[in-house]
Parts: structure tokens; sequence; C-alpha cells
């Protein structure tokens, strides 16, 4: 899916790539081509001009970077506006703490709900659920008999009744605890969004529903017309998700890339193709590395991330010396890092954790860096910028959201703290009396260190990582000389 | 905010675009680059919309004319583009079988119950072939428009060979005189060779007997972007495709594609679904179907085009 979206930008990528120059006119020629291919991908016109404007934008004023050739900086630009586009993070489903959790399916006529509805509660059952099937189509011919006949093939019970929807709907929910059933699924008739009616019912089934995920069933042949619908249907039903169907066409899915964009809403699942087992989570992420994974492309991206995780890691760098490092740059360094090696590196720049981690016979625990990655994931960016502001309340929030317990979010917090507190010290240096700045030591030469023109490196591919300027600290501050590690 | 402007606001893009082409005082870059944008939200498409406005641009170049005036020549271009077509659904085989192939969910047997409906009532004697064998109640589903229309329906098992359901369907028109076979098919990627397969079968065991295919009718769903060429070329070469059924017309899809289908592929469209209700299904007249292209008052108060049973 989307792969011939992806492989249509690498082919016109690699035509720009080899430039050593390009003009203006290079570069609208090459957006016009863009722009062609994902018109032809059915991306929403809007979605398409968003895209262009902002890659337009970065190219324009795009600084030359030594790394990269200017045809290489454009397809940096545009891999990353992909991700982007396609990314964020795979939708989770989760259940209610009191059950049944309830998910509603919603969409046009023909779009797959009624499929889509036993697809999902044969995934559920294989997780170990007891789904209920709900049939609140009473309108389509058959609808009801064509969803009995595969909950009968998952075997997974069927309720309706003959009466309106909003009553089958309301007696479900009886009907599920009844049976101790603890996820509802609901189909719904098709409906056009802009048939008030059947979007007012659908809005009322909702009502009695109260869903904790309603699901948009969209057709990835969709046109340009995909926005619009879930526009009307959001405004109708607060989505949460798409399921995106019959992707085993040779459909390229730009609808739910522009609903992404303009709505707002992720897709959740796939459906590949007829079989009920023929349905998948969507993970947004593996998708994009995939597609910018493609043939040698993989190693230019490699190349212009060095070079963006380096100008990120200065930034860093230098708010760490300021002290006012975020959770959200420990964030980024960790992800930098991970992707880079061994993660006892990272620690080994974390001053309050060196001690915590020396404790460890076997080295570094990946599944605690999961955890802490997990914990700053589920925090706001304000949080992530003033951890001191975690109350009660967001730590359990926190808590839930990273599957952690409150007592690691103080923990963490506590870390940061102190971690601040002493960079804090380290960046004002010995010589602040005598009126000495960190600029003076930044991009020095050090002793047994490299000349840097580009300021201080918190990563280095080569050298595992250093913190330049820190190895001629005062030994006072209990940071082992020659940088701060655990090996 | 109310509904009716929330969902005035979701066609916006649309909307705004014609609006601005029909205020035009003057012709000029940003006219031309609205009445493309309009066209490509329509699902034309790239190729033909950059056709469409070269076309217009040189026809408008020889007269001074404003935006209602660059709309109006759009239309003429449309129209006249469309024309000259035999849209008619073609009778003479004893009986003629009139298939209906197309991916899933498109409003195949929908169309097909319709479709008896108005043939039953036009005096003919015909025949449904449940050929979907694969749809879960596909078979139950079109019953019920048996019912309705009071047509006979030859069916089979689930999972039973479609081409032996036409088969049978066939031979008991035959034997009853009836003049006509309504054959639902199974929907299908088209992508998938096999099923493709399955589908040129069922086209040459149509005819093994008595029965002559004098119509297959690729069913369209008028919210179909780009995928619709793809589809109705891929169909079109299995199964010789000779008209569309462009569906679901009454929401706020223009259905668009179906200008690119007839200019690549020379097939017309014979057939529009515009509503659930039993007469929803008209035949298509070029100059109602541009008219509505452009029509942003219908857009926006939908019953306008319903004629709802």
């Amino acid at each position: 899916m989307f792969e011939s979206l992806g492989s249509r930008f690498e082919g016109i990528l690699r035509r720009v790539r080899g430039k050593g120059r390009l003009s203006e006119q290079d570069v609208e020629e090459f957006l016009k081509e863009l722009r062609v291919a994902m018109l032809d991908a059915d991306v929403h016109l809007s979605a398409v001009r968003f895209f262009r404007d902002r890659v337009r934008e970065r190219a324009v004023g795009a600084e030359v970077s030594g790394a990269l050739n200017p045809g290489q900086q454009v397809v940096k630009i545009v891999l990353e506006e992909l991700t982007v586009l396609l990314g964020g993070d795979t939708y989770h489903l989760f259940f209610a703490p009191k059950p049944p959790t309830v998910l509603l399916l919603a969409g046009l006529q023909g779009s797959g709900k009624t499929t889509t509805a036993a697809k999902l509660a044969r995934l559920l059952k294989a997780q170990g659920r007891n789904p209920l099937l709900v049939g609140a189509d009473l309108q389509r011919p058959a609808a009801l008999e064509q969803l009995r006949t595969l909950g009968g093939q998952i075997d997974v019970p069927v309720f309706s009744e003959p009466s309106d929807p909003v009553e089958v709907v309301r007696a479900s929910l009886a009907e599920a605890r009844r049976l101790g059933r603890d996820v509802v699924i609901c189909d719904t008739a098709g409906r056009l969004a802009i048939d008030d009616d059947l979007m007012t019912e659908v809005a009322e089934v909702s009502a009695v529903l109260e869903p904790d995920h309603t699901f948009l069933v969209v057709d990835a042949m969709t046109g340009q017309d995909a926005v619009n619908v879930a526009r009307a249907f959001h405004a109708r039903l607060e989505l949460d998700a798409v399921v995106l169907t019959k992707l085993d066409g040779d459909a390229r899915g730009g609808a739910a890339l522009s609903i992404r964009q303009v709505v707002g809403r992720p897709i959740a699942f796939v459906a590949t193709g007829e079989g009920l087992n023929e349905f998948e989570v969507f993970h947004p992420g593996r998708l994009a590395s995939r597609i910018l994974g493609m043939g040698d492309v993989e190693t230019l991206i490699e190349k212009a991330e060095e070079t963006f995780e380096q100008e990120k890691a200065e930034a860093a760098a230098a708010r760490l010396l300021e002290g006012t490092f975020t959770l959200g740059d420990f964030l980024d360094q960790l992800k930098a890092l991970r992707k880079m090696g061994p993660i006892s590196n990272l620690m080994g720049m974390v001053p309050g954790m060196t001690q915590q981690m020396k404790g460890l016979d076997t080295g570094v625990d990946e599944r605690r860096i999961d955890r802490i990655e997990g914990i700053i994931n589920s925090m706001t960016p304000s949080e992530r910028a003033d951890p001191e502001m975690i109350d009660g309340s967001r730590r359990s929030r926190i808590a839930a959201g990273s599957g952690t317990q409150p007592g690691e979010i103080n923990q963490l917090v506590r870390q940061f703290r102190e971690m601040r507190k002493m960079m804090k010290q380290m960046g004002r240096g010995p010589g602040r009396k005598s009126g000495k700045g960190r600029n003076q030591r930044k991009g020095g030469k050090r002793p047994g260190g490299r000349t840097t023109d580009r300021g201080p490196v918190l990563v280095d591919k080569k050298k595992g990582l250093s913190l330049p300027g820190l190895d001629d600290l005062p030994s006072g501050l209990g940071v082992p000389k020659g940088g701060l590690s655990l090996d | 905010m109310g509904l009716r402007s929330r969902l005035g606001r979701a066609r916006d893009a649309w909307v705004d675009r014609i609006a601005s082409v029909r205020s035009a005082e003057m012709v000029d870059a940003q006219l031309w680059q609205d009445l493309e944008d309009a066209l490509l939200l329509a699902d034309v498409g790239v190729v033909t919309s950059e056709e469409l406005v070269a076309e217009v641009r040189q026809q408008v170049g020889r007269q001074g004319v404003e935006g209602e005036g660059v709309l109006a020549i759009l239309k003429e271009v449309l129209v006249s583009r469309l024309s000259g077509v035999d849209r008619s659904l073609t009778l003479g085989g004893s009986p003629s079988v009139w298939l209906f192939v197309g991916v899933n969910g498109v409003g195949k047997t929908t169309t097909i119950g319709k479709l008896g409906i108005r043939e039953a009532a036009a005096g003919r004697s015909l025949v449904f072939a449940a050929g979907d064998t694969f749809r879960a109640a596909a078979v139950e589903q079109l019953a019920t428009w048996a019912d309705r229309a009071k047509v006979p329906i030859v069916s089979g098992a689930e999972g039973a060979d479609p081409s032996s359901v036409v088969y049978d369907a066939v031979e008991h028109a035959a034997a009853r005189g009836a003049e006509l076979v309504l054959a639902d098919t199974a929907g299908r990627v088209h992508t998938r060779s096999n099923l493709m397969d399955e589908l040129a079968k069922v086209r040459r065991v149509a005819e093994k007997g008595a029965g002559t295919v004098t119509e297959t009718l690729l069913v369209i769903d008028a919210t179909t972007g780009q995928n619709g060429l793809v589809q109705a070329r891929q169909f079109a070469e299995v199964a010789e495709v000779t008209g569309v059924v462009l569906t679901k017309l009454d929401g706020s899809a223009k259905g668009g594609i179906v200008l690119a289908v007839q200019e690549d592929l020379g097939i017309p469209v014979k057939l529009v679904g515009v509503g659930e209700g039993m007469d929803d299904l008209v035949d298509f007249d070029p100059g109602d179907f541009i008219d509505a292209l452009f029509d942003t008052e219908v857009a926006a108060t939908p019953k306008n085009v319903e004629s709802r049973g």
C-alpha cells in the first residue's frame, strides 16, 4: 500500500538528487512533478498544496549544509515532509476500565463497514477478548444476514432486533453485559455525509452508545471527496481514527493521507484483502520507513539524518549548559543515541543516572530505557519543558499512558532535576568569577580533543559520545575526568 | 456553529473555486487556476483537467468573456466531448444477458435491483442471476430486490461457481422465454488476476447456452478517485465492458473520473444512481451531469437532486 506513491516519489527524487546546483526553475519543475504524483494518488488538493508550499519554503530558505549538495538537501526536505504526512504514532486501541469497550463503525455505503466489523471482532477475539457484534444497519437488505453469517464464521455472537438503530444499540449494551461480552462492535448503515436525517440518526446512535472508539471506514479508492466525507462525519461523531479498506487493489490511498492532514485523524487499521484475517493494525512509522528506505535512498537519509541530529544535538548541548535542557531534548537525544549504538554511552551523559546505572551488573537495561521513553512520550510538550508542573493528576495520566507506575515518574523527574542542576553548574564552569564564559571554551582546542568549528558536539558517531568542554572540568563535581561514562 | 454551515465549510474548497470563477470580472491566471482546481476537486484527474482548461483557454482567446462565460464554454466543451455516443442498453439475444461487474461495494446488487424494477415495469420479462456467491448474504440481498420487482431469481449455494449460477439462470430464462437476464457478480479488486480470470469465465459460460451477453456494465462509485480509470481498463480487458453505471451520485462526490473513462477508453456512462429509492436509477444525460458538476446550489441542498421514493 502507498508503495506506488513512494516509488513515484523515489523516481522524481532520484533525478534531482545528483544535482550540485538547483536553480529556482529546477525546484519549480520538481515541485510540479510531485504535485502530479500526489494528485494521481488522490491526495486532496489542499493537502497537496500544503505539502508543496512547505517543501518550497524550506527548499528556498534552506541553509547550505556542508554534508549535502543542494539536490540531496531538497530530497531530505521532501522525505521529512512525507514522513510528517504519513507519520504519527500507531493508534492505540485501549480498552475501557469498565467493560464493555464500545467500537462504532460509520461510513458511506459500500465502504466495507460490515466486513470490517467482523474483521475487528476476529482480531480482538484472537487477542482474548469476547466481542459482541451489533447490527444497526437495518437499511440495506440482508445487511444483518451478512453480519450473522460472518459472525458465525468467526464464532462471535451477533445482536440485533427489528426496531430502529437507536433502540438496537441501547438494547445491545444490556445484552453485552448479560452475556459477559467485553467489547461491543457496532455496524451501522452506510449513509451519505450530506443526508441530514441519517447523519442525525447516527449521531443519536453514538449518543446512546458513548463509544470508546469511533472509526470512519473509508474505501482506499476514494478520490477528492474523502476529505469532505471525513469532515462531515467528524462534525457529527467526533471520529477517533480511520479504517482503510480495499487496499489490496492498486489504489494509492492518498485519501487516507488527506484525512490525516485535513481532519487530523490517523489510520488505525487497514484491510488488505477479502479474507477475514486480511486485516491489520496500521503502523505509520513503519510504512514511512519502508517508503523512505527504498533502494539507495536509505544511505542518503542516514547521511541527512546525521546532519540533522548533529544540529539538534548542538542546540541541545547549548541548552544543557545553560540549564534550559528539557525532557523533550532528553528524549531526542535518547532516540538519536539508540539509533546509533550502545545506550550506556547515553547514560554517561546523564550525571544523575550514572550512579544509578552503575549499580547494575549487566550493563544497561534496555527495557528500562523503553519505560523512560514511554513516560516522556506520554507527557505534553509543556510538561517536558517544565517537569515541575507535573502534579498528582498529571502523574496518573502519564502513568496510565505509558503503562508505568506514578513512582517511576517521580523518580525520573527527580533525576532530571538533579541532572539539570548539575549541568547548569558545569555550564558556569570554574572561571565564572574571572569572567571566562563558556563561549571561550566552546570551539576551542581541547586537550587531547579535536578542534571543532561547529560548537559543542554531543553526538559524535565515531567517538561515541563526548561533551566537548567537559574534559577540563574540575573533578570536584563528582564527574570522572575524561567525560561522563559508564565504561 | 450550525450543522449547515459546518457542512457548508466542508465543501468550501470546491464551491469556492466555482464561485470564484463565476464571479471573476476578468480572465486572468487566477481564474484558470481556480477552474483547474475545481476540475481536480471533482476527480477529473490531472491530465484531463489540464486538457480541458487548455481547450477552454483557446476558445476564450477569441471571445471577450467574464467568469460566467468561461464556465459556459467549459460546459459546452464537456458536453461536446461526451455527446455523440450511443448510451442505449442493447437487447437482441434470446435471452440477452446484462452482466454487472466492478470492485467491492460500488453498488452492483442494488443497481440490478433498481434496474430490474424499471425493466419489469416496462413490461420486459426477466430473470435475476445471483452470481455473487462469495459475499455473505449477497444472495439474500438480491432476493429482497427480486421480491420487490417480482422477478424470478436463480441462485446457487454460497461459494458455488458463479459461472454455473449464471448458466443456470440463462437456461431458466430460455426455458421460460424470458428476454433478459441481469447477472450479478461478486465484487473483485481488479488486481487479483485469478478473480479477473473467473470473471472472463463467467462471461464465456453465459454465452455457452442460448444466451448472448449484450451488455457488460462496469459499476463505478462516484466517490472513486483516479483509480477508477485503472479499474475500467482492467475490467474492460477481461470482460469487454460496454458501459458504465455511475452510482452514489447523490452525495457530495462529483464522479469526474467518468470523463477520463470515456475519453481514454471510449466506454460511455449509461446509467446513473442518484439515491436509495427504487426509482433512483436514471439514464445518463451529459447535459444534466455537466450541470450538476458545476451547480453549487444542487450540491449545497442535496434534497434537490433526490427523488426519494
